[in-house]
């Protein structure tokens, strides 16, 4: 393992829920009923606070390697990286759809986040851990949240049982790649600071298992797709970040 | 030793912006004062990952401190352990049910994975009534879910288990 290695391992988890954080917020103001629209706000507010605990660690990775003239801040990883320079996975960059193509996107993540961050509590990174610790507390409430509401809405009626099978159709494809080690991931899996994903598999696929099917979903057979975390990601990553970056890319540095 | 008293009580006069009668001591992020070399430390711990208080919080710490001659103040963020509402003081829990909000419950019973659970019985802060329905697990501020009481039929905020 390398300092990279560690510094493209903080970039993903950052970019992981930072992107899902900034989709969740595209719907505030625009939930079906205000108690839903709060609470995906709050669930945006969690992954975005999130984001900055790991891109304020990546920052001080990247400065202590130095080789970097310009001090890098986390403002700086967030607003003016490029598309190629993401590692999230392509399941949180995916369009909101409909509110329940939302719901299910954040049930598959939050699902993952809930046993990843349990294993990352344990890693020999005492920051990750940290920030694993504290995160972990908070996707409990996501994923208890969305699993209420997947089995609502596939359970519910005519109408949102066949929403929900068109979401799984939609999505489904992009859950193969949480699972897929990224090089860096599998450099920093022998010095115990990385997830081992296989041994998390299972439990999500556990999860997903009961909640589908209690919600009286089946997932469909799917090519699974991948790139996310090398950088190779949907045209849908394009059009967050043109929206997400705009003010700092026509307004260089500026604050308020 | 007497320094890091008087910071103590400085920041006891220090409020949470969302709720205003907490202090930052009544809330439990305080972890530790410390002095090195006239410098004062003062380690805080952040209650939600996302909450927009954090930072308003540590200027007006900042702020306060300046106010009373402190030069060179340090605020340094610990995430671990990670905050729990088990740290917030009686006395806090106290004034925020005097204010109308419903303080957090000592056992909490559904930070589990659970679904569909019954909701913890929460008094209603006004009229003391258990008979109250939860309307949504997330309020105004991240730290806070909404009831409503089906005796005197208010709305009111419970600061939440975390």
């Amino acid at each position: 393992m390398n300092a990279q290695h560690l510094i493209d391992f903080s970039l993903h988890l950052a970019d992981n829920t930072l992107v899902l954080g900034h989709r969740n917020s595209e719907w505030t103001g625009h939930g079906p009923i205000l108690e839903q629209d709060i609470a995906l706000s709050n669930i945006a507010l969690d992954l975005i606070g999130q984001a900055r605990y790991l891109y304020q660690y990546a920052a001080r990775l990247m400065n202590a390697d130095g080789g970097n003239k310009q001090e890098v801040l986390e403002d700086m990883l967030a607003y003016l990286r490029d598309s190629w320079d993401f590692r999230n996975c392509l399941l949180v960059e995916q369009a909101n759809g409909d509110w329940g193509k939302t719901i299910l996107r954040q049930f598959f993540f939050s699902a993952y986040q809930y046993y990843f961050y349990q294993e990352l509590e344990s890693s020999r990174d005492p920051e990750l851990a940290a920030i694993a610790e504290k995160s972990l507390k908070e996707v409990s409430y996501h994923l208890r949240w969305s699993s209420e509401w997947v089995i609502r809405l596939g359970d519910g009626t005519e109408e949102s049982h066949a929403r929900m099978e068109r979401s799984l159709d939609d999505l489904w494809m992009y859950t193969g790649e949480l699972f897929l080690p990224a090089d860096y991931e599998q450099a920093l899996l022998p010095v115990d600071i990385a997830v081992n994903l296989t041994t998390i598999r299972p439990l999500w696929e556990e999860r997903v298992r009961q909640i589908l099917s209690q919600a009286t979903l089946t997932p469909p057979g799917a090519v699974m797709q991948k790139g996310g975390k090398q950088g190779r990601h949907t045209e849908q990553l394009g059009y967050l970040l043109a929206e997400m970056q705009f003010l700092q890319r026509a307004y260089p540095a500026c604050e308020w | 030793m007497e320094h890091t008293k008087t910071i103590w009580s400085l920041l006891e006069t220090v409020t949470d912006p969302e709720v205003p009668v907490l202090s930052v001591v009544d809330l439990g992020i305080i972890r530790a004062v410390q002095m090195e070399e006239g410098r004062p430390e003062i380690i805080i711990t952040p209650t939600y990952s996302g909450c927009p208080a954090m930072d308003m919080i540590r200027m007006n710490i900042r702020i306060t401190l300046l106010q009373h001659g402190y030069k060179d103040i340090r605020i340094t963020t610990v995430l671990s352990p990670a905050w729990t509402t088990d740290w917030m003081s009686e006395k806090g829990k106290e004034k925020l049910m005097a204010y109308g909000i419903a303080p957090p419950t000592p056992v909490p019973v559904v930070c589990d994975l659970g679904l569909f659970q019954h909701n913890e019985a929460i008094a209603c802060p006004r009229c003391r009534s258990y008979h109250t329905t939860m309307i949504s697990e997330f309020g105004s501020t991240a730290c806070k879910s909404l009831y409503r009481c089906e005796d005197c039929h208010e709305p009111f905020d419970h600061f939440k288990c975390h």
